[in-house]
């Protein structure tokens, strides 16, 4: 009888997140910046087919980095996480919280108990009617949740990213100056990213009804002054 | 079975007409239960999502039901597939659901809506009608449902025309809907002591908008005056 080899529980979970790490870090990147108007979303995407930011609900959306395919589904799954609540109790019931939740479940459910852990990162963000009330929940392969305040970054230099923007960041900008650190940030020191190679929408502060706006190409390259 | 000893709410009219540019859409407010008016403000006219309308008539319970379920259908496609169906995709759907309720309708629990929409991919503004079976019809011109369908189908019949604006339009649907209120026991006119008064909505290239109580309110009155013109050179009876 063959007996299976011994792998200390340590070593399991290392080389899964390890394994996971090196999917993430061989897409490109993204960013989310809570501005005046509402919470933009920014990605490094020259696809316009294959998107990796969109619209879950009247205030929430979603963005993911890493294998399409499997944060498509997570895409979906929330979807129909919330219509399927808005339709049971009401719209006003829908929110990122308990949608977050859900995705830290799916994701640490799968990291411990499939063969292979989903090589996605994704981020749930929700505006608020003011500025206080903006959500960003930052979910990572293994179900791990971080609770983001003021902007976030995903994806492979997602460290790197990150400092730039909080380096040009400040609680007052407006979606342009927004959309200007989060385009530049993710292109970093030695080249600029303009409207085609960039994906990007916004979730409107509006009082009510869907607040999910996406940028086409040239409102893009218009807000980033090209 | 008589509907009515099952206090079903239901009578109402709604119509639609094409115009140069897109559809207009309107329906009266009036619910009934057998012979009382069991509530004054209902709403028969929606939004089923940013491009297209549906009106319905019929038993209020299962066709508000009918509407939710369409407009999360809608929106859940949208989302999902990153785009909009088109037109035909949704009338079908709605034909779809209705064919759902057969069995409901057969007891009695009969929805009859109306759908309209603007057609993005060819530019303009398409009509369906259905049965109870879910049968679907498009309609080149016009479309009228509901207990009072027969008054308003007479007034539009006589008054359209294919080259009308969207302002004659609602005013035509106006007067279909006064005309329809003024001989149907089951279809409500306009209330000016309420301050309630038919829901109307144009849909066109720039999407579905419900026009202002105000206007509609200013519509009615100026339709009520050319009615007493004609009738009784301007003199209330």
């Amino acid at each position: 009888m063959n007996m299976p080899f011994y792998v200390a529980p340590e070593q399991l979970m290392k080389d899964r997140a390890d394994f996971a790490q090196k999917g993430i870090a061989r897409g490109r990147s993204l960013a989310a910046v809570e501005v005046a108007e509402g919470v933009l979303l920014c990605a490094e995407n020259p696809s316009r087919n294959l998107r990796k930011i969109s619209e879950i609900y009247d205030r929430i959306a979603f963005a993911g980095v890493g294998r399409y395919n499997e944060y498509d589904q997570l895409r979906i799954a929330g979807i129909r996480h919330a219509d399927l609540k808005g339709y049971t109790y009401s719209r006003d019931d829908v929110d990122s919280q308990a949608l977050a939740n859900q995705y830290a479940q799916m994701l640490g459910q799968i990291f411990t108990h499939e063969t292979k852990p989903l090589e996605v990162e994704i981020l749930v963000v929700s505006v608020g009617f003011q500025r206080e009330g903006d959500r960003m929940f930052h979910i990572r392969y293994d179900g791990s949740v971080s609770d983001e305040d003021g902007f976030a970054v995903l994806g492979g230099e997602a460290d790197a990213i990150r400092e730039r923007l909080a380096a040009t960041y400040n609680a007052d900008m407006d979606l342009a100056a927004g959309l200007q650190a989060a385009a530049s940030a993710l292109a970093g020191d030695d080249r600029t990213l303009g409207g085609d190679a960039l994906e990007a929408a916004v979730l409107d502060r509006l009082d009510a009804g869907r607040c999910f706006r996406r940028l086409e190409n040239g409102d893009i390259d218009e807000l980033l002054g090209r | 079975m008589n509907t009515s000893e099952l206090d079903i709410t239901h009578g109402t009219t709604v119509v639609a007409s094409r115009y140069l540019g897109g559809v207009v859409i309107a329906g009266d407010r009036r619910a009934t239960a057998g012979n009382l008016i069991s509530y004054r403000g209902m709403r028969k006219v929606f939004p089923a999502d940013r491009w297209s309308g549906v009106a319905i008539a019929g038993a209020a319970g299962p066709a508000m039901e009918m509407v939710k379920m369409f407009q999360l259908q809608l929106e859940h496609y949208e989302k999902v597939e990153g785009h909009a169906l088109s037109i035909e995709g949704k009338a079908n759907q709605l034909s779809q659901m209705l064919r759902g309720n057969l069995p409901a309708a057969m007891q009695g629990f009969v929805v009859v809506p109306l759908f309209a929409g603007f057609d993005r991919r060819r530019g303009y503004g398409r009509l369906y009608a259905y049965d109870v079976t879910g049968g679907r019809y498009e309609e080149e011109d016009f479309v009228a449902s509901g207990s009072g369908s027969l008054f308003a189908r007479t007034v539009i019949k006589m008054g359209r025309s294919d080259d009308m604006t969207a302002d004659d339009t609602v005013d035509l649907m106006i007067s279909a809907l006064f005309a329809a209120a003024d001989d149907d026991s089951a279809t409500g006119g306009p209330d000016s002591m309420r301050g309630i008064y038919p829901i109307v909505a144009t849909i066109d290239a720039t999407g579905y908008n419900e026009l202002p109580e105000s206007d509609v309110s200013e519509r009615f009155e100026r339709v009520l005056a050319e009615f007493r013109d004609r009738q009784w050179g301007g003199e209330t009876k």
